[in-house]
């Protein structure tokens, strides 16, 4: 693709998502031109899917969590959208959900692999979840992450670790077995784990690890590596003095880098 | 709704359930239930219950069981049709608890449930609601432990019914609508009946304000109807029309040499609030009082926003539903000025958390349960509608048990000059948002009377549960309405509801109304209930005609309701009907000018000043320092070390994390300085510093408050100043320029109609004025919240001490300026600025010594104050100052502690004198702790050459603290940091 047509980014707005402007200025930031749209206009057709390069399913509460984070907007995409998603992803384009938007990607079985189908072929079936923290509590608080898996392009390369909040309730990732996380593991598909300050593993340690997820799981990507979905928000530290001690003179981590690889993948 | 076939529509029941067994809602209950004393019960399971009424196939319902209402990994779900009558228990020791809203109560869970199931393509559910089970066991467990854990920790009877079994859900009943219309015959009423009509409606309107509508009828030649009744008794409640800060008050000195010596004031928020801003002239206010939040300028493009509320009785009664619709309350008076809501902060006052049941008044919840429902309220609605919650307090009083205060503050940002003020005869009435119950009736008049143990029943519509997501929806529509320019005018619909809304918006113009058009939640409502309704979420626009299909289809892009009720004219009248037939005509002039001016007596108690004196000369010298308690008498080897152990252990003192992190402080991405700070992210901030998003220059708003009830139960007008004084120091710590700091007041307080009572307010109103005149700070917004009192079954009445919290908003123009109180480098020189004033009136070390607190006053103001901080902002602007804290409860030695904790270094202090106690644990205002660069240190001193400024120490890499006396060689005070932390934090991450 040209290098001066811009990379269009999809920032998907559905009824309660409310970290849609950051994650805009994330995208606009890395060099895309971002674009919030809400679920409707593009099911009026107002707004086509086949004219975004990236598609961001970023944070809030839509439906404000009635029944379950992300459960409804998941239900949605699948009732309809299932088509188009299903193209996007197939077609190797970035996408990323963040927190609620990566418990409507899970929720929707669109991570952590789309391949699995429900039993009426109709949408994608469901195999994990994210579900309650494990101390009962919502949690805003900053953590580290560890970029893990070479395979995802949007963490594909990145050295540093990155330093962002969580701001969740239910960001517990968990599979129905816990065995299926190792298989995770071998293929690469987690992406993003809970870190110390050095990038050693969290080992399950509150508040290291905000939730309790297994394997101090942050953020996980498709087999294809083109679909990340995380729980921490690194759209929130794009700038130097987003970071809690910036008046003590720390800097670096900034969670930048990872839409600087969504974008870059598609300009290369 | 109502047009159900019986014949076919079935309810059905869902029972959601936790595959695994650690459940972290059941595990945190069990452990309030034995926090309760209910130690019987061992094991609680919370389960999910959902009834859904509709015509449904069985393989629809077994896809809303499957796909809907479970999630397939985590949780497994039964179902079948509602069974009544069932028992719930299988087996000894096993109990079963059922609990669902009651009827009309918010439940935006159900609303979700019909919505979601139309997109499963499910079309044939007709309505649907949510409960909850649990799942009791105990083996010694009787009927009463069941009630008590039902009725102590699992229910609220005011929004839940419950029963020990299984539950039917309650739907609001169907009615056709009444459109019934009262009339309520008044002029020929004696003094007497006037009175007895008052009460009768719950209007708490007094015999004046009673007389007034008898002789505006007995002139129009009618007798008014229930609707115009309801809408006077709103429009003229304290809530919202202030009429105690109105009224004519005569004011007498007790103790006065002469006793005929009496002062009239006339209304005290244009003698003392007004006043002031005027006097002042501050060019960077832009609305100071007269809109529906305080505005001052920003940058050159944008203007800020900031109001408080409070939402005491509502909270008192449901915790979590009186504060989530505090915040959403607050949040519409933002959008009310049409800005965008960019921050929220909250101020919090409870009960003792451990205070035994014993002692709990009869229908008053225990403040562990209002706290934590508090908090929960204002999680919910902050985090879901996306604004970060980023300043606060909490403070505990006895005096709070039964009125726990709710402070709901909001910063909101838009473009200059953005906010239309007018109503255009023609332009239409549109209410856009949530649709209209019986929630919160009468909310303005119940919010104006003292509380008794019948009011949780009496009032229980009054209370309602918020929606952000829909509130949400409003903020989306109307920023985009703003910027096309779609309306002419706005305000939020708030106490008193569309008649509170559509009377002010008109109050220049007139309107005409059909309350048929409202969009209802449930038919049945009277004109009158449609009218007053305080169902939250709603906004009343003004918008000319040919605007309306523009602000339909954002309407429609953000699923928000839009409803056209009537249209603006220039009759001067506001006129009502509901079809057709017109239910209320009032003169504007009546309604809004109507009110007669209250008369008041107040009493000003000694030991209050003589306020009249210029600012500064309430300075006290530090020879009338009063008694410090007797800390020496506390046990302990080290009775220093106790004392300071014990302050920061305080639950006033104590670290707040467990609340910060609950609340998205960080949503928006605009929160540069954090509540919480410094090397581990756990030091206290001072204020908060947000950098919004829209602005594209270097500036920076600031947030900070001061309160401090322990100084209104000693002398209100001190308090005034202190809480004056504190926010603005705090302001400044963080970095704020003090020439461009804007002030919120917050009056709770008790019955004014008690002279003392009402004295001690005119006390404080007076101490706002000296104190924002002493400091060039200007009141730009403020509300009061009176009768805060509570009438107990043993007739005891139970006030509240006399609060007032103060907001300061500051502007900065280079957010690079900005200091946290984090100690930062070892060797660095730490000074003690400003005048100490050794006072312990009030003072959190009087409080544990268990000093009577009327020992001596709080502190006033010292002179130097201005300067200092003037000065201080030099220096922090120069780059100089790496480090800067406020003195506050518990003094110079909990400031010095928390700013170890912040840098996790030490500290070696030298105190001046002797007598290490009154240095470290009185109480000052206008003094801070700063830590400067030592390279810049000669520099500092130099620049602060003329004003009180002391080296007191110095910031060591031992991590300890260590306070030595002058001229002696051991240290009075040495604790490990570790100790420090362990106080202050106890257990909390």
């Amino acid at each position: 693709m040209s290098l001066n047509t811009p990379v269009k980014a999809l920032i998907l707005h559905a009824t309660g998502t409310n970290r849609d402007l950051e994650a805009a200025r994330a995208f606009e930031m890395a060099g895309a031109l971002p674009e919030i749209v809400h679920l409707n206009q593009l099911r009026r057709r107002e707004r086509r899917w086949e004219d975004y390069q990236i598609l961001t399913l970023p944070g809030g509460f839509s439906y404000a969590d009635a029944l379950g984070a992300g459960k409804l907007l998941a239900l949605d995409l699948q009732a309809f959208f299932t088509e188009q998603v299903t193209s996007f992803i197939a077609s190797g384009k970035p996408v990323i959900g963040i927190c609620n938007g990566f418990q409507a990607l899970v929720k929707a079985g669109l991570l952590p692999d789309s391949k699995h189908l429900a039993n009426n072929h109709s949408a994608h079936r469901q195999q994990a979840t994210l579900t309650f923290n494990a101390n009962g509590r919502f949690e805003c608080r900053w953590v580290h992450l560890a970029p893990v898996s070479p395979h995802c392009l949007w963490t594909n390369g990145l050295q540093e670790i990155i330093y962002c909040p969580v701001a969740h309730g239910e960001g517990r990732f968990v599979l129905p077995d816990p065995g299926d996380a190792q298989q995770l593991a071998q293929q690469n598909q987690i992406a993003l784990v809970y870190a110390q300050a050095d990038g050693s593993p969290a080992n399950g340690v509150y508040p290291l690890n905000p939730n309790g997820s297994i394997l101090d799981i942050a953020g996980i990507c498709n087999p294809q590596g083109n679909v990340l979905g995380l729980m921490p928000h690194p759209e929130d530290h794009i700038f130097p003095f987003q970071h809690p001690r910036w008046r003590r003179g720390a800097s670096g981590g900034l969670g930048l880098h990872l839409f600087q690889n969504g974008v870059n993948f598609i300009k290369q | 709704m109502s047009n159900t076939n019986p014949l076919d529509s079935q309810i059905y029941r869902f029972v959601t359930r936790p595959r695994q067994g650690n459940d972290p809602r059941s595990a945190s209950l069990l452990a309030d239930a034995h926090t309760l004393g209910l130690t019987a019960v061992q094991r609680l399971d919370c389960l999910d219950i959902f009834f859904i009424e509709g015509t449904l196939a069985p393989s629809q319902v077994a896809q809303l069981a499957s796909n809907l209402l479970s999630d397939p990994i985590t949780q497994s779900v039964e179902w079948g049709r509602l069974l009544t009558g069932a028992p719930g228990s299988k087996s000894p020791g096993y109990h079963v608890i059922e609990a669902a809203l009651r009827p009309g109560v918010t439940d935006p869970v159900a609303e979700q449930i019909v919505r979601s199931a139309s997109v499963l393509g499910i079309t044939g559910v007709q309505r649907a609601a949510v409960g909850l089970r649990y799942e009791v066991y105990g083996e010694t467990l009787t009927e009463d432990d069941l009630l008590a854990l039902a009725r102590r920790l699992l229910v609220n009877n005011i929004i839940q019914h419950f029963t020990l079994g299984e539950i039917e859900p309650a739907f609001p009943q169907a009615a056709q609508a009444s459109g019934q219309v009262e009339a309520l015959p008044i002029r020929s009423r004696s003094d007497d009946r006037l009175l007895a009509l008052s009460e009768e409606r719950r209007a708490a309107l007094d015999l004046a304000e009673m007389q007034a509508i008898q002789q505006y009828y007995q002139a129009i030649g009618r007798d008014p109807t229930d609707v115009e009744f309801e809408t006077i008794a709103q429009t003229w409640s304290e809530h919202c029309v202030h009429k105690t800060f109105k009224a004519a008050i005569t004011l007498t000195q007790e103790d006065s040499p002469d006793a005929s010596e009496k002062t009239v004031i006339s209304n005290l928020l244009n003698t003392y609030l007004r006043a002031a801003t005027q006097s002042i002239q501050a060019p960077w206010v832009r609305s100071a009082f007269v809109d529906n939040a305080g505005m001052i300028d920003f940058d050159d493009e944008f203007e800020v926003s900031f109001k408080v509320e409070t939402h005491n009785h509502p909270s008192a009664i449901e915790p979590f539903g009186g504060a989530n619709t505090g915040v959403g309350g607050v949040i519409r008076d933002v959008l009310g000025v049409s800005a965008k809501p960019i921050a929220a902060t909250d101020i919090l006052c409870f009960g003792p958390p451990d205070l035994p049941l014993d002692h709990l008044p009869e229908g008053v919840l225990h403040p562990r349960r209002i706290r934590s429902g508090v908090i929960a309220g204002v999680q919910d609605y902050g985090n879901k509608i996306g604004i970060p919650t980023v300043n606060g307090a909490i403070v505990y009083d006895p005096g709070f048990t039964a009125n726990p205060l709710v402070f709901c503050g909001c910063i909101g940002i838009a473009p200059k000059g953005s906010h239309p003020r007018q109503p255009l005869p023609g332009d239409r009435v549109i209410v856009l948002g949530g649709r209209t119950g019986r929630d919160g009736l009468r909310g303005a008049t119940f919010s104006s009377m003292t509380m008794d143990g019948q009011t949780g029943e009496v009032s229980g519509a009054s209370v309602q549960i918020g929606d952000p997501i829909t509130e949400k929806g409003l903020i989306e529509v109307i920023l985009r309405a703003r910027d096309a320019r779609l309306y002419h005018a706005i305000t939020d619909c708030g106490a008193g509801g569309l008649s509170s809304a559509v009377g002010e918006m008109s109050s220049q113009t007139g309107a005409e109304v059909e309350l048929q058009h409202v969009e209802l939640k449930y038919p049945g409502l009277a004109p009158w209930e449609i009218w007053l309704s305080e169902a939250q979420e709603r906004m009343v626009l003004a918008v000319p005609a040919e605007n309306i299909p523009a602000l339909r289809s954002l309407c429609d892009l953000f699923e928000v309701n839009i409803t056209d009720i009537g249209a603006f004219n220039d009759s001067q009248r506001l006129v009502v009907r509901y079809a057709g037939q017109v239910v209320l005509d009032l003169h504007n002039e009546f309604l809004h000018n109507g009110i007669p001016q209250r008369q008041l007596q107040a009493v000003i108690r000694t030991p209050a000043i003589q306020s009249d004196a210029p600012p500064g000369l309430a300075h006290i010298p530090p020879t009338n320092a009063n008694h410090p308690p007797s800390i020496r008498s506390i046990p302990s080897h080290n009775p220093l070390s106790k004392m300071l152990l014990s302050l920061l252990a305080h639950p006033d003192i104590a670290s707040k994390a467990d609340v910060v992190h609950v609340y998205d402080h960080e949503v928006q991405g605009a929160t540069i300085i954090k509540p919480l700070i410094g090397k581990m992210n756990d030091g206290p901030s001072d204020g908060a510093v947000l950098k919004p998003l829209a602005g594209r220059g270097r500036q920076a708003i600031v947030l900070s408050n001061g309160v401090n009830p322990q100084y209104g139960k000693v002398d209100a007008y001190r308090m005034a100043l202190s809480v004056v004084d504190e926010a603005i120091r705090n302001a400044v710590a963080v970095g704020a320029d003090p020439q461009r700091i804007a002030l919120l007041d917050n009056f709770c307080w008790g019955d004014p109609k008690r002279p003392e009572t009402l004295g001690e307010l005119v006390q404080a109103a007076r101490g706002c004025y000296d104190a924002a005149l002493f400091y060039q700070t200007p009141f730009i917004s403020g509300k009061d919240s009176l009768n805060n009192e509570y009438l107990g079954a043993d007739g005891q009445r139970h006030a509240i001490p006399p609060t007032l919290l103060i907001s300061a908003i500051g502007i900065m123009d280079n957010f690079e300026h900005t200091c946290s109180m984090d100690l930062k480098t070892a060797g660095n020189p730490l000074y003690l600025l400003g005048e100490h004033q050794h006072a312990w009136g009030g003072s959190h070390a009087s409080l544990l010594a268990q000093t009577s607190p009327t020992q001596g006053r709080p502190p006033g103001l010292p002179q130097q104050a201005p300067q200092i901080y003037q000065t201080l902002h030099q220096a922090i602007w120069r780059g100089w100052v790496r480090a800067c804290h406020d003195l506050s409860e518990g003094g110079l030695g909990v400031a010095a502690a928390e700013m170890c904790i912040g840098g996790r270094l030490g500290l070696n202090l030298v105190l001046p004198d002797d007598d290490p106690a009154t240095w470290l644990y009185s109480e000052t205002n206008g003094c801070l702790l700063v830590e400067v660069d030592a390279s810049h240190a000669q520099h500092f001193e130099a620049l602060f050459s003329q004003l009180a400024i002391r080296k007191i120490g110095m910031v060591s890499s031992q991590p300890r603290l260590q306070v030595t006396c002058l001229d002696e060689l051991a240290p009075c005070i040495d604790i490990p940091l570790e100790r420090l932390l362990q106080a202050w934090k106890g257990d909390s991450r």
